[in-house]
């Protein structure tokens, strides 16, 4: 892929397509991770996992286990340290419920029931098999027919189960055409190069734990809670993750039985999960079945559009998929309702995986939608252009900023996608292949939470930023650092930036793709703070060349202040701090959304995805053989991270159609394959050629640095554009997700 | 710790002997019996290296062209042996489409052979299985089958046998080359893989000290090097197993064919080849009908162990026609990117 984009800002830091400034410590093995951690006298755990998906563990083979050499302690029910509070007990809307061996229930297949604490990695696993849990047994529920469905209290954190306008019905009853289809789609569990790991470590009532995280200030408190514990004795690093993807964004129960094993023995306690560990505790993106009712009228409106998800939580606490939120923001539609019904099953609870709800729901509207254009008779795109959204259907509010129809543009003439035939199976290759062309509209909200950062220059012309800031492998570390240098007007080569641990300013959740936006928006406050001290004491320094320019007459740039309408005009940070006898200026900043503006607009980030599928017309053997998608999410602080957070996002866009699906036994409930071998993601002959175009977008309205994410939208409009795709390749419309050969053959 | 036995044996006869005892293993490169005992679905009380045995790792033509393949031959070495990737060049194409390059660069000739099912419900101890406890019954009746046998199978046992290099060499008429007690002799690799019928834990008709030594490829196999293809359906493009596989090569003389040689993979416990198919092909006109009528014979009597798998039927047949009209087409003279894909066309790039 050729590096198209140029410095777009010279003597900037912000807009330049910086290679990840840590890549070379991960190249080469220094990058610290957390089970690189292995301090004097650690004790090594395994845990022992249930082999049913409900009932109770009635009995296991301690003696076995504890006379195994090497093993040191099997931490159970029966001798887990007792915890200040349940961890059943909820506070908080951002509290799942976690197993901890408070009881000897088992909720789901590969729960927790006991620790094995040993000497050597090989003991602890030895003693966990020699454990050899007895169970009573209850015949698990699993599947969406599990139960009858129920309206939730919430869908995914806190959001209304149902929100409508209009009346859908007589919409349909309305319209010219109607399309009425029912899509699934499937589990899918987390699968982080790194599994979740922990290092845990206690002096007296201080803990210190190495574990990769994605909220670190959540995590703490989460902790402190649990054990009783003031925040400020909790020490959290977790400078590098493996990747998160939402599994690491709160902590989760194997984590907490580290730092429960560690208390127990008195002994640094080491836990990384193996990988059939992350098939239950760690959180899943549940399956979901869509009903889409739409209707348009003679010219190809949308007369209503009816969103019903069904999802499932577990049978213990409450995470639904919000599937139907895409449909809240994507087309305009005078009559609209997204409903949401959900069942229990016998699974670990369901929570955050890269672009909750709308991963799920783009997929099953998206594919709506290409029916809906082909029974009106038109082109995919041109459908989606009659029924732009100029306003947010749901809330009526305008836009921040949406630059989609651009998006559309530049992805449909980079694709090609004006030659596209209407019917399905019209093209093949010159081998014979079918040829299909399908597209979808991505979207997702630009969202922000709360962080603070603490900045500082010194007489040297160099600085220092902090923040407790997470980098899961997207590029923190480097675009963080680039806003940073920006705000502080110094080159990169001059700042020490620091991150990624928990006793440094709380950078928030490096979740909902709004971590940039939130993080950096801290750092950018809180390096303004420091160039305002700084242009307080040179404007009102007589000797100061700045002198009398006021405040918002100075910039900082290149390690100098100078004034904002002559350039020519300023000194160096180091002239101004000498004369003052300072050595350094400190400052602080914070980041949150903005409740004017969040009142005010419709916030969102979008993107078009055009696939085209090869399909072996008689085996059904399918392959993407082109993905080029056009993203709009405003301000690019460095266009190759973004790049690659747009083509991750595409793969498993493409992973979603075709590949990923967890296969669980309905009869026992456990998994059949819970290993990377055969649960399926794209493997590099899988992954075609792609192209993600960065489409500019201005946004005064969405934060100070007018960034939207751009983490999680890649999923959504891929997974639809793809299945878009096979249906035009062979005229087959598959509507359960993942599209295998046999389901193209029918 | 599933505390075993570890014996490094020096020759032949010293493997054999230890072999002989209940309980044991022979360990070559491990990559599925190590991953089997670390699951806890194999606990061998023995394991006997035969990795430093002399003279199993070499490939040879003898005076007659019968070409013999020593045992701990690995895969990557087999596939690009120039003889080998000349002579008999679906082989090679079968080893490439298997595993990954790393995997291919550890596994061995007669540990390919000797690979378990991918079941899921062998490798989920908690399951009855009733090759990994004979008697215990399967589970995989009545679960998920998508990928399970359509030919073959009996109500104690739907499993299917991995392998893709069995393909091609069952289709070649290859030979297993075996030392035991009472001596080396050589079983068709046809008949070296059993059904499960009631049996299921019987596998192969090795018997308690049997030592896989080496392989023969037939000197009239050569034949078929310039009409011989591998194909393989799976789920995704690299990196798994097939969901149907057939290899198909075809001897032309004229407009008619000479001779034809079939099996189909992933549909039974043993790679399936069936006399009938090869008689349909033997003397007739090249083309969809005559394709067709063979793949009908070589299926004959297959029928779903699940209905998620009744697919596959159709698939084979169409999955055999489409490997014997490449065959036809002619051996590539390089072997494709993507061997074996179907895809394999349309890749462009050559296989370095």
């Amino acid at each position: 892929m050729p590096e198209t984009v140029a410095r777009t800002r010279h003597g900037s830091s912000i807009g330049q397509p910086l290679t990840r400034r840590e890549g070379p410590l991960k190249v080469t093995g220094q990058a610290r991770f957390a089970a690189d951690n292995l301090p004097p006298g650690t004790l090594h755990a395994a845990l022992c996992t249930a082999r049913i998906a409900r009932g109770r563990v009635t009995g296991l083979d301690l003696a076995a286990a504890e006379n195994h050499p090497g093993v040191v302690a099997v931490m159970t029910p029966d001798n887990a340290p007792a915890l200040a509070k349940h961890p059943d007990d909820k506070d908080g809307p951002f509290v799942f419920r976690l197993d901890l061996l408070q009881d000897w229930s088992v909720r789901y297949a590969n729960q927790p029931v006991a620790v094995v604490l040993a000497e050597t990695l090989e003991a602890a696993f030895e003693g966990a098999r020699l454990l050899a849990p007895r169970y009573a047994a209850e015949e698990p529920r699993i599947g969406l027919d599990a139960e009858a469905p129920f309206t939730p209290p919430g869908v995914g954190v806190g959001q209304p189960p149902d929100e409508s306008h209009g009346d859908v019905e007589a919409g349909l009853a309305a319209a010219d055409k109607r399309v009425e289809a029912v899509y699934e789609t499937a589990a899918q569990y987390h699968n982080a190069m790194e599994p979740h790991a922990a290092l845990a470590q206690w002096e007296g009532d201080r803990l210190l734990l190495h574990t990769p995280s994605q909220g670190l200030t959540a995590a703490v408190g989460r902790l402190a809670g649990l054990f009783g514990i003031p925040p400020k004795n909790i020490r959290i690093e977790s400078p590098y993750l493996g990747g998160g993807f939402g599994s690491k964004g709160l902590i989760s129960g194997p984590q907490v039985l580290a730092c429960m094993a560690a208390r127990l023995t008195g002994r640094p306690v080491k836990l990384v999960a193996r990988r059939e560990d992350m098939y239950g505790p760690m959180g899943h993106r549940a399956e979901t079945r869509q009903t889409l009712r739409l209707g348009t009228d003679a010219a190809g409106k949308l007369t209503a559009l009816d969103h019903l998800t069904l999802t499932a939580s577990s049978r213990f606490d409450d995470f639904f998929e919000p599937a139907g939120g895409v449909s809240h923001t994507l087309y305009a539609t005078p009559n609209l309702a997204v409903r949401h019904r959900g069942v229990r099953v016998d699974t670990g609870t369901p929570l955050f995986m890269r672009a909750p709800g709308e991963a799920s729901g783009s997929a099953a509207l998206e594919s709506a939608l290409d029916e809906m254009a082909f029974a009106c008779g038109m082109d995919p795109l041109e459908f989606r252009l009659a029924n732009y959204a100029e306003t947010e259907p749901l809330s009526g509010r305008p836009f921040s900023s949406k630059a989609l129809r651009e998006c559309y543009a530049q992805g449909a003439a980079a694709f090609g996608w004006a030659d596209r035939p209407r019917e399905p199976r019209q093209m093949r290759d010159a081998d014979g292949f079918l040829v299909g062309w399908g597209m979808g509209t991505a979207t997702f909200p630009a969202l922000m939470f709360e962080a603070q950062a603490r900045a500082e220059l010194r007489a040297d012309g160099s600085g220092t930023v902090e923040i407790g800031a997470q980098d899961m492998g997207q590029g923190a570390w480097t675009a963080l650092a680039q806003i940073a240098a920006d705000g502080l007007g110094i080159d990169l080569d001059r700042l020490t930036f620091n991150m990624g641990s928990s006793t440094l300013p709380s950078g928030g959740i490096a979740g909902g793709s709004a971590h940039t936006a939130t993080a950096g928006g801290a750092i950018h406050a809180a390096a303004a703070a420091v160039i305002a001290e700084l242009a307080g004491i040179a404007t009102s320094d007589s000797a100061s060349p700045l002198y009398g320019a006021g405040n918002a007459g100075v910039v900082a740039e290149g390690g100098r202040l100078v004034r904002r309408d002559d350039a020519s005009r300023g000194e160096t940070f180091g002239a101004i701090l000498a004369r003052a006898g300072r050595e350094r200026v400190e400052g602080t900043g914070k980041a949150s959304s903005d409740p004017a503006a969040q009142k005010s607009y419709a916030m969102h980030a979008h993107g078009a995805v055009f696939a085209e599928v090869k399909v072996d017309p008689d085996l059904g053997q399918i392959r993407v053989s082109r993905l080029v998608g056009a993203f709009a999410a405003g301000r690019i602080i460095n266009p190759r991270l973004v790049r690659s957070q747009y083509y991750g996002g595409m793969i498993w866009g493409l992973s979603f159609a075709l590949h990923e699906h967890a296969a669980l036994d309905p009869r026992t409930g456990r998994f059949l394959n819970d290993n990377l071998g055969e649960y399926h993601v794209p493997v590099n002959a899988d992954t075609p050629e792609m192209e993600a175009i960065l489409v500019h977008e201005d946004d005064p309205h969405v934060n100070a640095l007018g960034v939207k994410g751009v983490g999680e939208i890649g999923i959504t409009g891929t997974a639809g554009a793809i299945a878009n795709a096979v249906w035009h390749a062979t005229g087959v419309r598959v509507r359960e997700l993942p599209i295998t050969l046999d389901r193209v053959l029918g | 710790m599933n505390l075993f036995e570890y014996i490094r044996a020096g020759s032949v006869a010293e493997a054999v002997a230890a072999g002989a005892l209940p309980g044991t293993a022979y360990l070559a490169a491990g990559t599925n019996l190590l991953d089997l005992m670390k699951g806890g679905v194999a606990a061998p009380a023995r394991l006997v290296d035969i990795t430093r045995l002399p003279g199993l790792d070499g490939i040879a033509v003898a005076a007659d062209g019968a070409t013999h393949i020593g045992a701990l031959v690995r895969n990557s070495a087999l596939a690009s042996h120039p003889h080998i990737a000349k002579t008999y060049p679906m082989v090679a194409e079968a080893l490439l489409a298997g595993a990954s390059a790393q995997l291919r660069n550890a596994a061995t000739t007669a540990g390919n052979l000797m690979q378990r099912t991918r079941c899921p419900y062998f490798y989920d101890t908690a399951s009855p299985c009733n090759k990994r406890r004979p008697g215990s019954g399967c589970q995989a009746v009545g679960g998920a089958t998508r990928l399970h046998a359509v030919l073959g199978h009996s109500p104690h046992c739907i499993a299917v046998h991995a392998s893709d290099l069995c393909v091609p060499l069952a289709a070649l008429g290859a030979v297993v080359e075996i030392a035991g007690a009472g001596g080396t002799r050589t079983v068709p690799l046809g008949e070296f893989h059993r059904l499960p019928e009631d049996h299921p834990e019987r596998e192969t008709v090795l018997e308690p000290g049997d030592l896989v030594t080496g392989l023969i490829l037939p000197a009239e196999a050569a034949a078929f090097a310039g009409h011989g293809r591998y194909l393989k359906v799976r789920d995704r493009t690299s990196y798994a197993f097939a969901t149907v596989s057939a290899a198909a090569a075809l001897t032309l003389d004229g407009d008619r064919i000479g001779a034809g040689r079939l099996a189909l993979g992933g549909v039974a416990a043993k790679p399936w080849r069936v006399a009938e198919a090869e008689a349909v092909l033997a003397g007739a006109a090249p083309g969809a009908d005559a394709f067709g009528r063979a793949a009908d014979a070589l299926l004959a009597g297959a029928a779903p162990s699940g209905p998620a798998n009744a697919f596959k039927i159709e698939l084979a047949r169409r999955t055999v026609v489409r490997a014997l009209t490449l065959a036809q087409a002619g051996t590539p003279a390089r072997m494709p990117a993507l061997p074996a894909s179907p895809f394999a066309r349309s890749a462009g790039a050559l296989h370095a």
